[in-house]
């Protein structure tokens, strides 16, 4: 009856090894096909492309638009590409974007948390901010940055003042972290409705 | 077999020799390192050969039935009390010699020459500290020193730690970020030495480079008084309306270029560009063909480095290249 029983044991012991050797394996498979498939980092943009960045269309008073085709058919890569939100962080100190804006939630200028967008938030709202400047301060950056910096910063202000969370996230701050990070969307957190009839042009919520 | 052999030794001793090795020394702190290490394998290979030898014999001998058991108990016990002493003596001596070896290549007197080194992805900006009647200046990637002197080098980091390695003056040390860590760089006899970010630091670590000039102490004043002053106008047509180009672009917002309207810092300083040995830190030499090649297309040449591909008209390239030429 012993016999039979430690006979029964191993039976049942003897696949366990054969298991774990096979989800180890499986696991080191996974790790590697998903390190594989990290997102390609676009360093060079072709110039014609480049050139068509700069081809959007306003609406007449200046507030929202239409990015150009080419950039639907790059698949929006300054909203969803983390390498150009990265890229889109670092100019936002380059620039010293934080002089007025801060940490996003704004000083001398507006801010990007608070959920109110003056010009909306779209892309090319952002974009046009950027290049052309805007009334009551804001200055153009059309000389001082190409028009593929201009994206990525217009990305990366997007990405902390957007209403959902987005999967790419830029690097980490260096520096101490002074509102919650990027990829949580500070500006759910930091949302402020304000008061009643702040921001009547714009409708009860942003 | 000995055909092969003999191949992959020069192989391998071909990296030891040329401006970047520590087996060809030039300054006081790598001399003494290269002292160091020859000592360590002369000893070390002298001791394994011993033992080496020992274990044959032994091997050879074979086992033996012992005649006098007390006797050799007695012989046992001596070679193992001198074997073990011989350790601790060598290994005494060993640590000894690197200590003195560490207090040589030191940091020097406060009153040395201080070059400030901050290294960036993926080039190295330095500060040459003024004095009340001489004002400081930048450059990048290029270091001067007079031959004979101690100098002090203060080492930052403005994003990741890189490490500052020019094998034939000196040892490594880290840049790290939020911290200055010094180290005594002297050279010997003139030069140029190249050294190489010995940390990787992302995409372009590879072209990380870094040339020190080290020249008679007449030559480094010449030098750096010549740094010290703001570019001049230049006087070739060309390099002038690349200067209003350069000014006009998005170029200015990068870098500076004193003298001039141009004061962006996140850039290479490129007041005296044209004087440099190298571009892009260390990438290629500096001539005008280099420097249009660089400026029309940086992401094919270094991708990922942090110069934008600005779109400018073929006279505008070429203006600006002449331009940079003309900033001796």
């Amino acid at each position: 009856m012993g016999a039979q029983n430690r006979l029964t044991e191993r039976t049942i012991a003897n696949p366990a090894p054969a298991f774990v050797a096979g989800a180890l394996l499986l696991l080191i498979g996974v790790g590697a096909l998903l390190g594989w498939l990290r997102q390609p980092r676009e360093l060079r943009l072709d110039p014609p492309a480049v050139a068509d960045l700069d081809q959007f269309r306003r609406m007449p008073n200046g507030i929202s638009g239409t990015p150009p085709e080419s950039y639907f058919a790059l698949g929006k890569p300054y909203e969803t590409d983390a390498y150009n939100l990265s890229q889109g962080k670092r100019l936002y100190t380059w620039f010293d974007c934080a002089t007025c804006h801060g940490d996003g939630r704004g000083g001398a200028g507006p801010s990007f948390l608070d959920g109110w967008w003056l010009y909306g938030p779209e892309m090319v709202s952002i974009v046009a901010s950027i290049r052309d400047g805007r009334p009551h301060g804001m200055p153009a950056f059309r000389s001082r940055m190409t028009i593929e910096q201009i994206w990525q910063l217009a990305g990366y202000v997007q990405t902390i003042g957007s209403y959902t969370p987005k999967i790419a996230a830029p690097s980490r701050n260096d520096n101490e972290h002074t509102r919650p990070a990027e990829n949580r969307g500070p500006a759910i957190i930091l949302f402020d409705e304000g008061p009643l009839g702040a921001h009547p042009d714009q409708g009860p919520s942003p | 077999m000995r055909v092969a052999s003999a191949l992959l030794i020069s192989a391998v001793a071909s990296g030891c020799s040329g401006n970047q090795s520590a087996l060809d020394p030039h300054g006081a702190p790598a001399i003494h390192m290269e002292h160091l290490i020859i000592g360590i394998v002369a000893i070390c290979t002298v001791i394994w050969v011993v033992v080496m030898v020992m274990l044959g014999v032994a091997l050879l001998r074979g086992p033996r039935a012992a005649a006098d058991t007390a006797k050799s108990e007695a012989w046992l016990a001596m070679t193992v009390v001198a074997a073990v002493a011989a350790t601790v003596i060598i290994i005494a001596g060993l640590t000894i010699a690197s200590f003195y070896t560490t207090r040589d290549i030191g940091v020097p007197k406060s009153d040395a020459l201080t070059i400030t080194v901050r290294g960036q992805q993926w080039w190295w900006q330095v500060f040459y500290a003024g004095a009340d009647a001489t004002p400081g200046f930048q450059t990048a990637n290029e270091i001067h020193i007079p031959i004979g002197t101690d100098v002090h080098l203060r080492l930052e980091s403005a994003d990741v730690i890189h490490s500052f390695w020019v094998p034939s003056l000196a040892g490594k040390q880290d840049l790290v970020p939020g911290r200055s860590n010094s180290m005594l760089l002297r050279a010997e006899k003139p030069g140029v030495y190249r050294g190489q970010c010995a940390e990787f630091c992302g995409l372009q670590h590879s072209h990380m480079a870094i040339m020190v000039v080290a020249e008679a102490p007449a030559d480094y004043d010449r030098w750096a008084a010549s740094q010290r002053g703001d570019a001049t106008m230049p006087a070739d047509p060309d390099a002038a309306a690349g200067r209003g180009a350069f000014l006009a672009k998005p170029c200015a917002a990068c870098h500076t270029i004193r003298g001039t309207a141009a004061n962006g810092t996140t850039g290479p300083d490129l007041t005296h560009i044209g004087s440099r040995l190298t571009i892009a830190a260390g990438l290629a030499e500096t001539t005008r063909g280099s420097l249009a090649a660089w400026i029309a297309d940086p992401q094919t040449l270094k991708p990922g480095n942090n110069m934008p591909m600005v779109p400018l008209t073929s006279a505008e390239l070429q203006n600006i290249s002449a331009y940079m030429e003309s900033l001796k």
